[in-house]
């Protein structure tokens, strides 16, 4: 595909143009996963993350929604903290986007035995 | 041990011989509270719901104090709509005793989501109540949102770190211990170290033979830990109470009567006065339990715990409202 724009006499433009069509490959797919998922939700319920990891592409909106008639929160376990909620009562939301991939810890801070993950790739 | 009323199971741990041990008397259902009774170095515990009917003397003692528990003023969900009439009836019942409690301890969660107006209620209920001082500790649900500040400002005026303190009467050493604040991912209840220093300078100076009683929100035993029944760093505090001959803990959080014996400690845990919770590992989550809205108030009752004079063994009363 590349070789054929390629030429013995712009043998440099061609590395570079198959540079770009390179780099284009690898960043158009997660701009493409953006658009597709842009969005994902976790759901607590009886003193649970669901689903406990959840995968997303860079860019993407995570919405926790709180089920239980228990007030929980969302917090992540890293110092800084990437991200904390208000305390969620029932059917009340909190919503984070990912923008950075990475592996994002977090639990609730009143019900410390309850934790989940965010992986983010 | 003799005394037995309609309501009331007494078991006696005479065969063990120990001396040291204090009486932990409670209810099998959930409670409106806790009647606790010092006399004599054996320690007694009352169901509130059938104290109308105890004997003046037996319900004296030395001196006596209630404990009541989890009031989640501002909860609102069917396992009980009107938390603030429930907390009523506890106060009703506190002040139908035969012998008025010198002071109420509250093991926290006093309100459900931390809203001033949520501990503004719960203070004017209280008020209603013949004895005038409450003593504090927070619950997870009191401290939501600010770590714990607007606990403090409230309630923490003569308590170190995040609300505890200790104090003394008619002899007896209570310890206000707080262990809802810096939890960790996967962890349960924490103490902390600064509070643990805290804890040792504090009975550090005092006599092997003072009676002490311990209170904090989350149970400073394993109750449960899958449930985060526990504290991670409760065995720190115990081995500082280890010198003493008569120890109590009243932990609330489980929303359920659960009591243990060990060695010179007795762990007991009160009712809430809003919700009942299912027993561990008995369903899927530690949620509020419903129960038909005319058994609400039977799944209520109390422990007492009482100090009787003359007698060398504990006693254990369980009591139903049925």
């Amino acid at each position: 595909m590349i070789r054929k724009f390629a030429g013995l006499r712009i043998r440099c433009f061609t590395v570079m143009f198959g540079l770009l069509l390179f780099g284009g490959f690898f960043t158009q797919s997660p701009i493409r996963a953006q658009q597709s998922t842009a969005a994902a939700t976790v759901t607590i319920d009886n003193f649970s993350f669901a689903p406990a990891t959840l995968t997303v592409s860079p860019g993407t909106t995570v919405a926790w929604t709180n089920r239980d008639d228990i007030p929980h929160t969302v917090v992540s376990t890293d110092d800084p903290k990437a991200f904390k909620s208000k305390v969620l009562d029932t059917d009340e939301k909190f919503s984070f986007t990912f923008t950075k991939p990475g592996t994002f810890s977090y639990f609730c801070s009143v019900h410390p035995k309850m934790t989940g993950t965010v992986i983010v790739r | 041990m003799s005394i037995k009323k309609k309501n009331e199971i007494i078991h006696d741990h005479n065969s063990d011989g120990i001396d040291r041990r204090g009486f932990l008397g409670c209810m099998a259902w959930a409670g409106t509270g806790a009647l606790c009774v010092m006399n004599g170095g054996v320690l007694k515990s009352f169901s509130l719901c059938g104290s109308s009917k105890l004997d003046p003397k037996v319900a004296a003692g030395e001196f006596s104090f209630v404990q009541i528990s989890d009031s989640h003023m501002g909860f609102n969900k069917p396992a009980n709509a009107d938390v603030a009439a429930t907390l009523q009836a506890a106060v009703d019942k506190i002040n139908a005793l035969p012998v008025a409690p010198e002071f109420i301890l509250h093991t926290g969660d006093i309100t459900h989501l931390s809203k001033p107006e949520q501990f503004d209620t719960v203070s004017q209920i209280l008020t209603g109540a013949k004895p005038k001082d409450v003593f504090y500790v927070p619950g997870e649900h009191d401290v939501l949102n600010d770590d714990g500040q607007q606990f403090l400002e409230r309630y923490g005026k003569a308590t170190r770190g995040a609300g505890w303190h200790s104090f003394d009467k008619s002899g007896v050493h209570f310890i206000a211990l707080v262990n809802v604040l810096n939890l960790k991912a996967g962890g349960l209840g924490t103490l902390g170290q600064q509070q643990l220093d805290w804890l040792a300078a504090d009975v550090k100076h005092l006599k092997h033979s003072t009676p002490v009683v311990v209170f904090a929100h989350i149970p400073l035993w394993s109750v449960y830990p899958q449930w985060g029944w526990g504290t991670d760093d409760s065995a720190q505090a115990l081995a500082l109470l280890k010198k003493f001959g008569s120890v109590t803990v009243l932990n609330g959080h489980i929303h359920q009567t659960m009591q243990k014996v060990e060695g010179n400690v007795t762990f007991h845990t009160a009712c809430s006065t809003a919700f009942p919770q299912p027993a561990p590992g008995a369903a899927d989550s530690p949620g509020p339990m419903k129960v038909p809205a005319d058994k609400l108030r039977s799944v209520l009752g109390i422990t007492d715990v009482n100090f009787v004079q003359g007698r060398h063994a504990l006693a254990i009363v369980d009591s139903t409202l049925a």
